[in-house]
């Protein structure tokens, strides 16, 4: 493996002493244990970026700032008003309604709050893994839209009893997603192809490919020619968790039930070992007898599968059907929700909650703030970029720099 | 050249050798011609013809329609992608280097190989062929500038990835600023500056914060696209005077770039339509091809480039300061990206909408890989995928054989080919992706 070179290659300058200065796995290595404190910093900034958009694009902060120098007093409160509208109802969009009247009905954009993370924690789970195992899989979204192709051919097309139809579209949809991540896993084993590249290419094969599935006449709602699928049977669907007045279903639950055997898998089982072996020093696990080629496929295998079972989950859970969008940018969110999560499983869970709740205020920033949903990618993009990058982040906030140094420690 | 020449390379795996990879060229170009020999070839039903209309109809020398049996034209086109096949075979097995003309024929071969199947039997449609080359020219111009701003990125050991909101960037502030000036060309000139600040951004978290420049690349693209489409809901959409497509206000001299025929050269046929009767943005195209492709291999900076991006420690040591030259590389080539965003909205006379590049960016990278790294051979196959977006619409019109669907992957599946060595061979920078830290 070339990958390893680095490693065992002798440095003419003393300055390179420290071979893992030259590796980008490193920085992923920064990314994945930068502190609690960066993380948070980093969240305040992204809201702070956030309200800078929200004041620029706000008409009454626009009209008070053309006489902003007989009465800046206006344009100040105008902005501060337009801020605190956003948020106020990004807080109601996504955790609790306080003018509902009941708790029930308060609380239920929490629980659509979860809704929308469950597949992003599926996802970010696979991303997290193919992290970790040094392999940088950017093709979550093309596995999430295969896993959601399988269950929702098996959900609308095949009429099985309870139990069996549900269990069987989502083996089906972690099989695509699997699938899916297998290719481009052997292609870096047997040809060195690169991953990155790869599953980008992928992503947009898997696009076009379900939107010409939907062309065909067995794959629409017969007699009606729009690019839509019938419905899953309710066979196939997750029960709801909470009643059918709450869309939150056991997508949920099982998304957590995967974040506790993704963590069993990567600390407790001899397999994860080896990719956590193969992420940190490929040269070393070849040499201790691992085959690295073979984990870089099983890692993406296993990346895959779990991202086809958040595009199962979407489609079983909250869509029901199939349509061209069905993924939505599941696969690159969870690209997000991996990095803010350090690729740790409770990290992931967490940042998964986070990024759902700016999703499932969406709407509620429209209908009461005017905002389009659009600010989630912003607030989404800045923060990762931000704990990307803890020394700007330390320079923006005038922390002191850490005892020891990153390249030191790492 | 030791240790970062067998550092992580982003595409082949360099210790297989060259032979080897240049085998799979051969079996890739034999398995493509074996399709064409199977669905286009055999696939055509006899005794049909495809006919072809070279000239438009407003052309000044007017050439006739013609037509051939579609299935001996097929066969025979296949056949000719065997031999070149079979040539390949030849020469690797006289060690000897093929030119670029090689692809550039199968490639052409293939395509006609395509139309004549897919025009089969359709006795009252031509087969546009000028028409389908323009139109395949413009659609390459997004493609070109992303390639070119890849190429020049990387070849400086800074990878790329946000091309997409380079040019998604570019195409934003274009419709802008025209809209604003109600000049499209200053639109087209304001275009880099969107493309300018990504790349800034790039080079700040990669060269400065050592960030992931994969992850950055990424982030950078949605950040781009929560901007521009929160501005385009919010701002665009209260003042529609800010985004004017070309229609609209083009009768008062306005935010659509013209076409600018070249005198004489543009009556010549084929040619003359396809490469000199376009906007200025094409034209400007052309220019940065050429000047890059001598620029990087030519002259004393494009060296320095190529040295920062494969051995930037033999650089450092030669005093050519590493960092600086990959700041203002991914500056420039943002630069180059966001002009050609320009493409989507001034050069197309198409209001701004959100996320219109719709992964135009992401083919730009690919067109640099299947081009090598190279200005010239990321020209090339750029004008492949504009061919192929061409096709795919054409078809569309005269309802198609083959799903659309299949057409809108080629460009991604080439690229999986080729990064994996089956159609030549493609080796990045060595440097790439690697943070330089003295």
């Amino acid at each position: 493996m070339t990958a390893t070179a680095t490693e065992t290659g002798a440095s003419p300058r003393p300055a390179d002493k420290n071979p893992t200065d030259q590796r980008p796995r490193d920085v992923l290595r920064s990314i994945v244990e930068s502190n609690g404190l960066v993380v948070l910093l980093a969240i305040f900034t992204a809201l702070v970026v956030g309200a800078i958009l929200v004041v620029l694009s706000d008409a009454a902060v626009q009209d008070a700032s053309g006489y902003f120098f007989s009465r800046p007093a206006d344009t100040l409160s105008a902005a501060w008003s337009a801020i605190s509208e956003a948020y106020i109802a990004m807080f109601q969009g996504s955790i609790y309604n306080v003018k509902a009247d009941t708790f029930g009905s308060g609380i239920r954009p929490l629980t659509n709050t979860l809704t929308y993370s469950s597949p992003l924690i599926f996802a970010g789970l696979g991303l997290g893994i193919g992290f970790r195992a040094g392999l940088f899989n950017i093709g979550a979204q093309g596995q999430v839209i295969l896993g959601a192709i399988m269950a929702g051919y098996i959900g609308f097309a095949m009429h099985l009893p309870v139990g069996i139809h549900l269990a069987l579209a989502i083996i089906g949809a972690i099989f695509g997603g699997a699938l899916w991540g297998f290719i481009p896993g052997l292609l870096k084993a047997t040809t060195g192809a690169h991953e990155v590249i790869v599953t980008i290419m992928l992503n947009y094969v898997a696009l076009y490919g379900i939107s010409w599935l939907l062309s065909l006449k067995s794959f629409q709602v017969p007699g009606s020619g729009n690019p839509k699928s019938p419905a899953v049977d309710s066979t196939a669907q997750w029960p709801h968790l909470f009643g059918d007045s709450y869309t939150l279903n056991w997508g949920f639950v099982v998304a957590l039930a995967a974040a506790v055997g993704v963590w069993w898998l990567m600390e407790r089982s001899t397999l994860g070992f080896r990719f956590r072996a193969v992420g940190a020093n490929p040269a070393a696990a070849t040499k201790s007898g691992m085959n690295v080629k073979l984990t870089y496929i099983l890692v993406m295998v296993v990346a895959g599968g779990l991202a086809g079972l958040a595009g199962g989950s979407q489609v079983v859970g909250t869509e029901k059907s199939l349509t061209v969008g069905v993924a939505g940018s599941i696969g690159f969110d969870a690209i997000t929700v991996a990095l803010l999560g350090r690729s740790r499983p409770a990290g992931i869970v967490a940042a998964g909650i986070l990024f759902g709740g700016l999703r499932a205020a969406g709407p509620t920033l429209q209908a009461q703030a005017g905002l389009p949903i659009d600010i989630v990618l912003v607030i989404q993009s800045v923060i990762v970029l931000f704990i990307a990058a803890p020394p700007l982040v330390r320079f923006l906030f005038r922390l002191p720099e850490p005892r020891h140094p990153k390249e030191v420690t790492a | 050249m030791t240790t970062i020449e067998a550092s992580v390379p982003l595409t082949a795996d360099r210790s297989a050798p060259s032979f080897v990879k240049q085998w799979k060229a051969a079996i890739g170009y034999g398995a493509i011609g074996l399709v064409s020999l199977v669905v286009f070839g055999f696939g055509t039903a006899s005794g049909v013809t495809t006919s072809f209309a070279v000239s438009r109809p407003n052309d000044t020398i007017n050439l006739p329609h013609f037509s051939v049996p579609s299935q001996p034209t097929t066969l025979t086109l296949s056949v000719v992608l065997l031999a070149l096949a079979c040539f390949q075979v030849w020469a690797q097995h006289r060690r000897m280097r093929v030119g670029v003309w090689l692809p550039i024929v199968f490639a052409v071969v293939f395509m006609a190989s395509l139309m004549t199947w897919a025009g089969a039997g359709r006795a009252n449609t031509d087969m546009a062929v000028t028409g389908l080359l323009v139109s395949g020219v413009f659609l390459a111009v997004p493609l070109v500038f992303g390639g070119m701003a890849g190429t020049l990125c990387e070849r400086s050991g800074i990878v790329n990835i946000a091309i997409e909101g380079q040019l998604l960037g570019g195409a934003f502030l274009a419709v802008v600023v025209a809209s604003l000036t109600h000049n499209a060309y200053l639109g087209m000139l304001a275009a880099p500056l969107a493309g300018a600040l990504v790349g800034a951004l790039l080079a700040l978290f990669a060269v400065r914060y050592w960030v992931d420049q994969i992850v950055v690349g990424v982030v950078l693209n949605v950040l781009v696209v929560g901007i521009t489409s929160f501005l385009f809901s919010t701002v665009l959409s209260d003042n529609k005077d800010l985004n004017q497509a070309g229609a609209q206000i083009g009768a008062q001299g306005g935010v659509i770039m013209d076409n600018l025929p070249i005198p004489l050269l543009s009556d010549i046929p084929i040619i003359g339509p396809v490469l000199f009767d376009q906007n200025a943005l094409v034209y400007l195209m052309y220019a940065i091809v050429v000047v890059f492709q001598i620029m990087l291999f030519k002259s004393r900076w494009g060296l320095r480039v190529r040295a920062v991006g494969e051995h930037p420690m033999a650089a450092d040591t030669v005093g050519i300061k590493v960092n600086r030259t990959r700041v203002r590389n991914t500056i420039l080539g943002g630069a180059i990206a966001g002009l050609g965003g320009a493409f989507f909205t001034v050069a197309s006379g198409l209001a701004f909408s959100k996320e219109m590049t719709a992964g135009k960016g992401y083919i730009a990278l690919a067109a640099m890989i299947l081009g090598r790294w190279n200005p010239k051979g990321a020209l090339l196959a750029a004008l492949l995928f504009g061919f192929a977006d061409a096709l795919r619409i054409q078809l569309g019109v005269i309802g198609s054989p083959i799903p659309s669907e299949f057409l809108a992957m080629l460009p991604y599946l080439a690229t999986i080919f080729a990064v994996a060595g089956l159609v030549g061979r493609s080796r990045p920078p060595a440097a790439e992706n690697i943070p330089y830290k003295k």
